[in-house]
């Protein structure tokens, strides 16, 4: 049975671009304000969900061509390689480093390798939302 | 490593070869590059003798671990020398006679003689080792070795049968001894048998004294088949003949005695040693003699033989303790003991080696071992008949023969015994003499039957498969030369006293005899009207009276009953200890997740539960608390009526709604709790989690799906509420013993000022305890591959994987 949701995809195509800003919102403030890598990256992947629930799973696929398999590799590389990146500077494994800079369009800004850290967070609980989501989606 | 220990590995590293010679020259019998070993190991060690005529001893070490003490210690005195000879001689003749025994084409003789070869080297490392443990190594090869050579012919049920109780049995035995070698090890500290032995006096008055003893007697009991260990010896007889006299009769059976022997200078000194020895090696005389009559296989009566013989010895060692008890050499009758055991050891090894030859003759000649199919076999195989004769009287214990001088021997320390007011001997001294005398009769009668019933009576042609002849001469060299030495030790006795019967027996009871002295070996004393020579006419006497009569008390037998015999005892206690553990394991694996959840529970609460109560843990301290408001008593009722609802709902649907309650409240708690990133996560986790639960219910089969509330079991519900009960006494307990103070002042010190941010939860998980966070995206990950796995590679029922469509 073919519905026609008109309303429910114009509106998730609003939507969704609300919650990624959102997402990411929440993610940069981590460190500041309660948010963060995983709350960031839950609520990223509700919105592809919306999508998913929109539209049918190969369209989101044509939008999206991610392997999210592959996301959980590269997140777990970003955690793992920032953690392993202070052995180059002969201090102990996951030693962070940070400063301010005068950014052009920022301003003041701290830069922190935490974040590094929590990019990769960030993508490996996209990638274990989405991978599961799908998997379970396309098995029948 | 000296000469010695090459001599003791050579024949290890010999068996390594076996296999290509066998492979490279298959039409020369293997057995012949076998042959060579022994005999230069036999003559080789034949150079110990003059040092060991003095009471001299040689002792190489290698060290092996030394970090615990343990060494391959090689140590010859005249014990020692007295096995090597006997191990390597008649391991030579039993070599020889297995070459033309064994069939060159038929059997896999590289096995064979790879298990003999592993025998005699572990047979000699025993005998020569000084260290207990290396000791042990070795004599755990011979059961081992043993094995294998029983069930050579390993397609045959009764070869497996016999193999399986052997190892069961020497084994455990093994096990005991390796215990007992622990505890004297740990009691004198010292893995080496001659310090141990120096030191006998203190270990005598140790409290473990008796434990040590009796463990390492129970190692010589199973090997040397004492009573009630004897059951697998029998039964070992279904191995190939030639293996049957060397390792049971000659050899293997005797490391039990060898170790008693060795072991004499530490334990002798107590009367417990006196009396288990004895009591145990005269009973097992006089049980296994009485029992050798009624058996219809010869080896069946060459094994009950064997046993009871051993018994004799074992006897002769216990009762030696006696000696210990005198000091001056010249007055000490005792040690008559000594030299009979070794004698008697001696003349064993000979007449038993060459009946076991010579019943292995008459079964490949014959086709049959059965008494009662053989008769008349006199006239047809002259040579094997005139053998059998020699060794038989023998061990009847009839002149010319050297097993009537051990046998006088015997007597005579047995009646001399009597005198003795050692040990509480007055009131059961002269039950030895008599025993000893019962046993001697049915050796006897044995024996008589075993030359009579074979090679007198009428001839039975129709009842053998084989047209019985004469063995090849190859096949009766070896029993020739045993019966040879048989003859030539009873005529001459002297020939051995201070070769090899002297230094042995000074070894077996060292501190009687004074520096500089020597045991005076008195075996040509057997001439003259003395006690025991009466005892032995009365032996001959009623012997052939009772072989006369034999059929009217042979169905004596038949009145003991075949359900409590020990061959019972050991199968049935196999098959309970089978059964016992088969239905216990049953009884409590039930396969369901169920009972195991309840024992994992019912153990939690029980040991949480005795410990609170042993270590009087409960604690309650109100002082510290904060105290409740409004919302949190709200949010706890809303909490407490999911929870009941989840219990009590008849439909799953109601209770995955009402988990989804229970999660949001708990998002709520977070939220009153000030704790903004845990409500976050919670409330999408929580609902990603649901969906999921739906998921699952959505996909329920159908044939299942019975709408119904759960079953209310009150032994679930007890286990419920003990668990619930035990964690929540624990909480409190916990809260109201805080020993120390948080350490959360470091952190809202340090979050800005030194990892530069302001959300201290954050900043926690990335940067103060990132190392935690890594390894959780970890898990994280290796979950989403699990399930992505689980559903995509499914395997087809026929196992070919199932491809992504």
């Amino acid at each position: 049975m073919k519905t026609n949701d008109v309303i429910f995809q114009t509106v998730a195509k609003v939507v969704f671009f609300m919650i990624i800003f959102f997402a990411v919102r929440i993610f940069f403030a981590g460190h500041y304000y309660p948010g963060g890598g995983f709350v960031g990256g839950l609520l990223t992947s509700g919105a592809i969900v919306l999508l998913l629930l929109a539209f049918d799973m190969k369209t989101v696929k044509k939008g999206l061509p991610i392997d999210f398999k592959c996301l959980i590799g590269l997140g777990l590389l970003f955690g793992a390689g920032t953690a392993a990146g202070s052995l180059l500077f002969n201090v102990p494994f996951f030693t962070h480093a940070y400063d301010y800079f005068q950014l052009p369009l920022f301003g003041k800004t701290s830069l922190h390798t935490a974040m590094l850290f929590d990019l990769g967070v960030y993508f490996v609980v996209i990638g274990v939302t989405m991978t599961i989501i799908q998997t379970i989606g396309e098995s029948e | 490593m000296s000469l010695l220990h090459w001599a003791i590995l050579a024949p290890f590293i010999l068996a390594a070869f076996v296999p290509f010679v066998r492979k490279k020259a298959p039409s020369i019998h293997t057995g012949w590059f076998v042959f060579v070993l022994p005999v230069v190991l036999f003559v080789s060690f034949l150079q110990y003798l003059p040092v060991t005529m003095n009471n001299d001893s040689v002792s190489k070490t290698v060290s092996w671990i030394p970090s615990l003490g343990i060494d391959f210690t090689a140590y010859v005195d005249g014990l020692s020398l007295l096995f090597v000879l006997l191990i390597t001689g008649i391991g030579a003749l039993v070599v020889l006679y297995s070459t033309y025994y064994l069939s060159k084409t038929k059997e896999s003789l590289q096995h064979f003689y790879v298990y003999l070869l592993m025998f005699m080297g572990a047979m000699l490392g025993v005998v020569l080792s000084d260290n207990v443990i290396t000791l042990y190594m070795f004599w755990e090869l011979t059961s081992i070795s043993s094995f294998l050579l029983i069930a050579y012919w390993f397609d045959r049920d009764r070869s497996r049968y016999g193999a399986m109780k052997s190892m069961l049995i020497t084994v455990f035995g093994g096990l005991m001894m390796l215990g007992g070698f622990a505890v004297l090890s740990i009691m004198g500290g010292t893995f080496s048998i001659r310090e141990l032995a120096a030191q006998a006096p203190e270990l005598n008055n140790h409290p473990l004294f008796l434990l040590a003893m009796i463990l390492i007697l129970l190692g010589a009991f199973t090997k040397s088949a004492q009573f009630p260990f004897y059951i697998w010896l029998p039964d070992a007889m279904e191995a190939p003949t030639p293996v049957s006299a060397y390792l049971h009769s000659a050899t293997m059976v005797k490391a039990g005695i060898y170790l008693v022997a060795r072991f004499s200078p530490i334990f002798a000194f107590s009367s417990y040693w006196f009396w288990i020895v004895g009591a145990v090696g005269l009973f097992t005389m006089v049980w296994a003699s009485f029992n050798a009559v009624k058996q219809t296989d010869l080896k069946g009566i060459l094994a009950f033989s064997t046993v009871s013989q051993l018994g004799l010895i074992m006897c002769l060692l216990g009762v030696s303790s006696a000696a210990l008890y005198f000091d001056s050499l010249d007055d000490n009758l005792y040690t008559a003991a000594v030299i009979a055991a070794v004698f008697h050891l001696i003349n064993h090894a000979t007449f038993k080696g060459s009946l076991f030859m010579v019943v292995g003759i008459i079964d490949h000649e014959t086709g049959t071992r059965d008494i009662r199919r053989l008769g008349g076999l006199m006239s047809l195989m002259p040579v094997t008949f005139t053998l059998s004769v020699i060794g038989a009287f023998s061990m009847a214990g009839l002149p010319p023969f050297n097993g009537f001088l051990s046998k006088e021997m015997f007597f005579l320390s047995m009646v001399q015994l009597t005198e003795l007011n050692l040990f509480q001997l007055e009131t059961w001294g002269m039950l030895l003499p008599v025993l000893a005398w019962i046993g001697s009769v049915f050796t006897f009668i044995y024996s008589i039957i075993l030359v009579f019933n074979v090679f007198g009576g009428k001839f039975q042609p129709e009842k053998l498969e084989k047209k019985p002849h004469e063995a090849p001469a190859g096949m009766l060299i070896s029993p020739i030369v045993l019966a040879a030495l048989v003859i030539l030790f009873g005529l001459f006795p002297n020939l051995l006293s201070y070769s090899l019967i002297q230094p042995a027996a000074a070894s077996i009871v060292p501190s009687i005899i004074p520096a500089g002295d020597q045991l005076y070996v008195n075996i040509y004393f057997w001439h003259g009207i003395t006690v025991e020579l009466l005892m032995t006419i009365g032996v001959v006497a009623v012997g052939i009276v009772l072989y006369k009569f034999l059929p009217k008390w042979i169905g004596l037998y038949d009145y003991f009953p075949g359900k409590v015999t020990l061959n019972q005892f050991y199968n049935s206690s196999l098959y309970v200890a089978e059964r016992g553990s088969n239905s216990l394991t049953k009884a409590y694996m039930t396969g369901f997740i169920r009972s195991y959840l309840v024992y994992i529970f019912a153990f939690f609460i029980a040991i949480l539960g005795f410990t609170m109560w042993a270590k009087n843990a409960f604690r309650f301290d109100a002082s510290n608390t904060a105290p409740i408001g409004f919302y949190e008593a709200g949010l706890l009722v809303v909490l407490c009526i999911s929870i009941v609802t989840i219990l009590m709902a008849k439909s799953r649907l109601t209770s995955i709604i009402a988990l989804g309650a229970v999660g949001y409240s708990v998002s709520l708690f977070f939220v009153i709790f000030r704790a903004p990133d845990l409500a976050l996560t919670q409330l999408v986790i929580e609902t990603v989690s649901t969906a999921l639960f739906l998921l699952c219910f959505y996909h329920l089969p159908k044939l299942y799906r019975h709408e119904e509330k759960i079953g209310f079991q009150i032994g679930n519900a007890i286990i419920a509420a003990g668990v619930g009960i035990i964690v929540t006494l624990i909480g409190i307990s916990a809260h109201s013993t805080k020993l120390f103070s948080s350490i959360n002042e470091y952190y809202i010190e340090n979050t800005y000022s030194k990892a530069g941010g302001e959300n201290m939860v954050n900043v926690i998980l990335v940067d103060f305890r990132g190392f935690d966070t890594l390894f959780e995206i970890s898990v994280l990950s290796v979950a989403a591959l699990g399930i992505y796995g689980l559903i995509k590679l499914r395997m087809e029922k026929g196992g070919e994987q199932h491809e992504n469509k």
